[in-house]
């Protein structure tokens, strides 16, 4: 079933959500909100040094400040060897998690952790911190990427051979990884065009920005059991990396999610949580430990900064005829950006013959980059989506007519590699099309740009528990810290499959020893993998109240049926009974086999591709470069929209961080090596009054793998904002920015060169 | 550790005594949306902190001489919802409230905005063009300081030790006269201006211009009262060629920094863009005032 012409009772209804109350008065807690007695205060020591062999470190005075518990440095962690970690969409190395929670031999970025301290107070753990004497010998550092990728630059890893050329490298260097995605022959598609436009793009490195700063209290048991709190993307992801990290049982680890405060991406790995349980471990005390604002920017993953090229041919009517990027991603002080993704993701929302990506994986001396919310893709779509928008201009088509010409439909071949099944691209052109936004008039100095996101969207592990209680009402727990209302959605589902009130469903997120294990929440997949999971057990829970109306009415269970949250008999052949509802048969479950539970530990496959197109509206101060959105219309298919307002939000939150993304933010860094814009004063995220109200309009094409046809929409809102925003200013000024940020000082800057 | 002590006195002389007797870092707290953020983030641990808010005359708006005296603790929203004040010195008002959010409006003061030296402040290039004068108390009495002389580079003060600013007066606004602000920051709000320019003018009865002062902001170690810009508008009408002339003046009288918040090139250039518009505002303003 695919979910058209369904006439649901709750899917699509914009119902309460469950956790809104606990989040509007404060009583949610959040990482930073538990405490438990005897708690000591953990802190961590970073480098100032962007690039510094660590010589030595001596802790004694620290260890003997009284009031200070324990003192921790990499001799404290096992040298764990390398081993491929599968956290997010992209794979990372155990090893070099280890040496990035905590510095081993080298320090590789300003803010690198090199000790940590437990403590019975703040001010001490500070003063322990100031006491610890690091003997660096400081060495030359690289922060560009195509700085650290020619020879002679400083290596960051001195071991570190390039992965995917042959023959493999004999010496080392700071590319981590080529990778190459091929679609029919680019050399020959570029000869039958009779346009081609070839551009380069650089971009900085930009924070995810979630509010809530990471934050973890750990508790060990005199037996060697550790409880763990705190806010992340993936409880079983923080008992697996540090079991890992720290050569534990995974059943050592209990971790309790907490509510989180956005992560985007950014808190898909550990940071505090490994040093934290070892502290705690250390001195069989608990141990809290939070970020300040200035460590989360310093310390913790942004994503890549990148040099792009791509070049783009068409014929004179239009039909693009090959395209090609070459990606260079900056990855940080460890490998593992996602340049991969942004080749998969550059060319996708068009049906082409020819296609080439080329990317490169590079470390440099900055934070490692974390995944931030479709990872590689946004800055892909930026460089392709602005070099189609040049080349419509440059063969006087309309920019929506050229993608609707070369738009990918079900049944085009992915440029990396699978083929769509039904897929929404082109109703979101359409809708663009309608859209009155599309045909408003603007005044002077003023813009409109378009421009289209792809992401692929990701199912996978995930379970899910439906308890029915003895009154009727019904506990789902489910396995994914709940980030963009999967509570709300969840609690949809159920509803839908069990035939009952929304307000009889309760849905909570277990914690790691309460439900089956379950991936993170990223990649967009837990409204699909969750959904499923629920779905399924749900389902289970019907099957299960179909059995006890069975034995109740003396029947086969093939005769009841279950509609509209009732047992019913199947026809009148099975006899004359009086409908029973969840609540009637909960309340009899005792004496008829007992409780109702139902449960789905599942492998999610058949996650629907999502496509968005965008429309962005600027106006420039041509006299001091200012750029101001003044409307912004998101169009995106979501297969089904459970809570239609939850989609709108991700919609909106994509748009939002997008424009931040293409304008303002950018980190700063001096020649010293150390970031100059550690807070949100400095680091220019765009603040309420900075965005219009953004549109959003939501199309639905029923992704057909789901049972209500849903695909994930968090992350492709995210991938138009900067070509749309950066079209926009080009039509606004008749300057094409090709690097990002598009600041004032750099627009100003554009226009002098051009006058 | 380092104890930390906290004191709010009722009186002036109380925070002089204070101060007096203090050794080591003593700060004066009024709205403390500067003193809070640079002690959370270690840059000042200071040994004893005085609270002025507990103080009348430093906390309290009155009439005096035509003019206005600001108690230098008074707040950012408490200025903003002044009507009279707000109707002589719209700049003075306007650049008060562009301190911060709606959150940090209700603690931040003139007297800190002042006292925190920073060149960016938005408040002071403002005060200076209204030819603001302090009032400072200290261990030998009290003396008036113009505005303009007390910050004497990023974070430094003319104040002697043991002294304290405690009100700010502002004169009379003279017939057909008008101020304005502006600031440019790449955001619309929660930002630090990349270029302030604060413009106070006065037209003769013929409309041609007859006094003006010119003061710019984030260019300079202390906010510049540039003379020659004031000139450039001074002695005929306020048209498209005088407002040029200021624009270049105002650019030549720079004399800013690269650094995270804009290169140097970007803000000579914003800031005759900025003295520019200010003067429009200022302009229509001095019209209507007559």
């Amino acid at each position: 079933m695919d979910g058209q012409g369904q006439d649901f009772k709750w899917i699509g209804k914009r119902t309460v959500r469950p956790d809104g109350v606990d989040k509007v008065t404060g009583r949610a807690n959040f990482g930073a909100d538990f405490s438990l007695p005897g708690m000591l205060v953990g802190k961590v020591l970073r480098s100032t040094h962007p690039h510094a062999r660590i010589l030595s470190i001596d802790t004694e005075k620290a260890h003997a400040l009284p009031g200070v518990k324990a003192v921790i440095t990499a001799a404290d962690l096992p040298d764990i060897p390398s081993e491929e970690a599968h956290f997010g969409e992209d794979p990372t190395d155990f090893r070099h998690v280890s040496h990035n929670v905590m510095a081993r031999d080298k320090a590789l970025y300003d803010g690198h952790v090199v000790a940590a301290v437990a403590a019975t107070s703040e001010s001490i753990a500070d003063e322990a911190l100031g006491l610890i004497e690091v003997n660096y010998e400081v060495l030359p550092h690289v922060l560009d990427v195509e700085e650290a990728m020619k020879p002679g630059a400083p290596l960051v890893l001195e071991d570190l051979i390039t992965g995917g050329v042959t023959p493999t490298p004999k010496d080392p260097s700071n590319i981590a990884k080529r990778v190459q995605f091929d679609l029919g022959d680019t050399e020959a598609g570029f000869k039958k065009a009779n346009m081609v436009v070839e551009r380069r793009f650089t971009t900085k490195p930009v924070h995810q920005g979630y509010i809530e700063p990471h934050a973890v209290v750990a508790s060990t048991s005199e037996d060697g059991h550790t409880l763990v709190w705190c806010s992340s993307q993936g409880h079983f992801m923080i008992r697996a990396a540090c079991a890992k990290l720290l050569g534990l049982d995974v059943s050592q680890l209990r971790v309790m999610p907490a509510e989180i405060g956005g992560g985007f991406g950014g808190k898909i790995t550990v940071y505090l949580e490994p040093l934290a349980v070892l502290l705690s471990r250390k001195t069989g005390r608990p141990v809290k430990m939070v970020m300040t604002r200035e460590e989360v920017f310093r310390g913790t993953g942004p994503t890549s900064g990148t040099v792009m090229t791509v070049k783009i041919g068409a014929t004179k009517k239009g039909q693009i005829t090959a395209a090609e990027a070459t990606l260079a991603y900056q990855a940080g002080a460890f490998p593992g950006s996602p340049v991969g993704l942004g080749c998969m993701t550059a060319f996708a929302p068009y049906d082409l013959e020819n296609v080439k990506t080329v990317g490169f994986d590079v470390v440099v001396n900055r934070p490692k980059a974390t995944a931030y919310r479709a990872p590689g893709a946004p800055l892909a779509a930026f460089a392709a989506e602005s070099v189609l928008d040049e080349l419509a201009k440059a063969l006087d088509i309309e920019p929506l007519e050229l993608r609707e010409k070369n738009a990918a439909k079900e049944g085009t071949k992915a440029p990396y590699g699978p083929r769509f099944g039904p897929i929404g691209y082109v109703e979101t052109l359409q809708a663009v099309r309608d859209h009155p936004h599309y045909s408003a008039p603007l005044g002077p100095n003023q813009g409109r740009g378009i421009a289209s996101g792809f992401w692929m969207n990701f199912g996978g592990q995930s379970s899910a528990v439906v308890n029915v209680n003895e009154d009727g009402t019904v506990v789902v727990t489910l396995g994914h810290p709940d980030i963009g209302g999967s509570r709300a959605s969840m609690a949809l589902m159920a509803a839908e499959v069990l035939g009952i009130d929304i307000a009889k469903v309760r849905p909570i997120i277990g914690d790691t020893h309460t439900i089956g294990f379950s991936d993170i929440t990223g990649g967009s997949k837990v409204t699909f993998a969750s959904g499923m999971a629920v779905v399924e057990a749900a389902g289970d829970v019907v099957a299960q109240l179909r059995e006890r109306t069975a034995m109740i009415w003396e029947v086969e269970a093939e005769g009841v049926v279950w509609e509209d949250g009732h047992a019913l008999p199947a026809s009148t052949n099975v006899g004359e009974f009086e409908p029973l509802s969840l609540a009637q048969i909960a309340a009899m479950a005792a004496k008829i086999g007992g409780p109702i539970s139902g449960r789905a530990s599942i492998n999610a496959k058949g996650a629907g591709p999502g496509f968005g197109t965008h429309i962005c509206d600027v106006e420039v101060d041509r006299e001091t470069g200012r750029v101001v959105v003044l409307r912004y219309t998101a169009v995106q298919d979501a297969g089904r929209a459970i809570h239609p307002a939850y989609v709108e939000g991700q919609l909106q939150g994509g748009a939002a961080q997008g424009i931040g993304w293409a304008l303002n933010e950018e980190y700063v860094y001096g020649d010293d090596g150390r970031l100059q814009n550690p807070g949100f004063l400095d680091y220019r995220m765009p603040v309420a009054s900075d965005l219009p109200m953004i549109d959003t309009v939501i199309v639905e094409v029923p992704n057909p793998n789901h049972p209500f046809g849903v695909r994930g929409v968090g992350e492709v809102p995210i991938v138009p904002p900067l070509a749309a925003v950066a079209n926009a200013v080009e039509n606004a000024i008749g300057v094409r920015m090709a690097d990002l940020p598009m600041s004032p000082p750099h627009i100003l800057a554009a226009l002098e060169d051009k006058a | 550790m380092n104890a930390m002590r906290y004191e709010a006195p009722g009186s002036i002389d109380e925070v002089v005594a204070l101060l007096a007797a203090a050794d080591g870092d003593s700060r004066i707290l009024a709205g403390g949306t500067d003193l809070l953020v640079q002690m959370q983030s270690g840059f000042v641990k200071p040994g004893l902190i005085v609270d002025v808010k507990k103080i009348a005359e430093a906390t309290t708006i009155t009439a005096e001489d035509g003019g206005f005296r600001i108690g230098a603790a008074v707040c950012g929203a408490e200025i903003g919802e002044h009507a009279d004040l707000k109707e002589a010195w719209p700049g003075v008002v306007e650049a008060a409230e562009l301190i911060g959010s709606v959150q940090i409006q209700a603690r931040a003061s003139l007297g800190g905005n002042l006292c925190n030296a920073s060149p960016a402040a938005d408040s002071v290039p403002a005060l200076i063009a209204a030819g603001a004068v302090c009032s400072i108390a200290g261990p030998k009495g009290r003396r008036e300081v113009p505005v303009a002389d007390i910050a004497t580079g990023p974070g430094e003060t003319s104040l002697g030790t043991g002294e304290v600013v405690v009100s700010i007066h502002l004169p009379a606004q003279s017939p057909r006269s008008g101020d304005a602000y502006l600031r440019f920051i790449p955001r619309t709000e929660m930002d630090i201006a990349v270029v302030g320019a604060a413009i106070n003018l006065s037209l003769d009865e013929n409309g041609q211009c007859s006094a003006a002062r010119v003061v710019l902001g984030a260019v300079a170690p202390t906010a510049l009262l540039v003379t020659e810009a004031a000139d450039a508008l001074i002695g005929g009408p306020v048209d498209d060629a005088a407002l040029e002339r200021l624009d270049a003046a105002a650019r030549a009288a720079c004399r800013p920094i690269d650094d995270k918040r804009g290169t140097a090139d970007y803000r000579t250039k914003v800031s005759g863009v900025l003295a520019r518009r200010a003067a429009g505002i200022a302009l229509e303003r001095a019209r209507s005032n007559s």
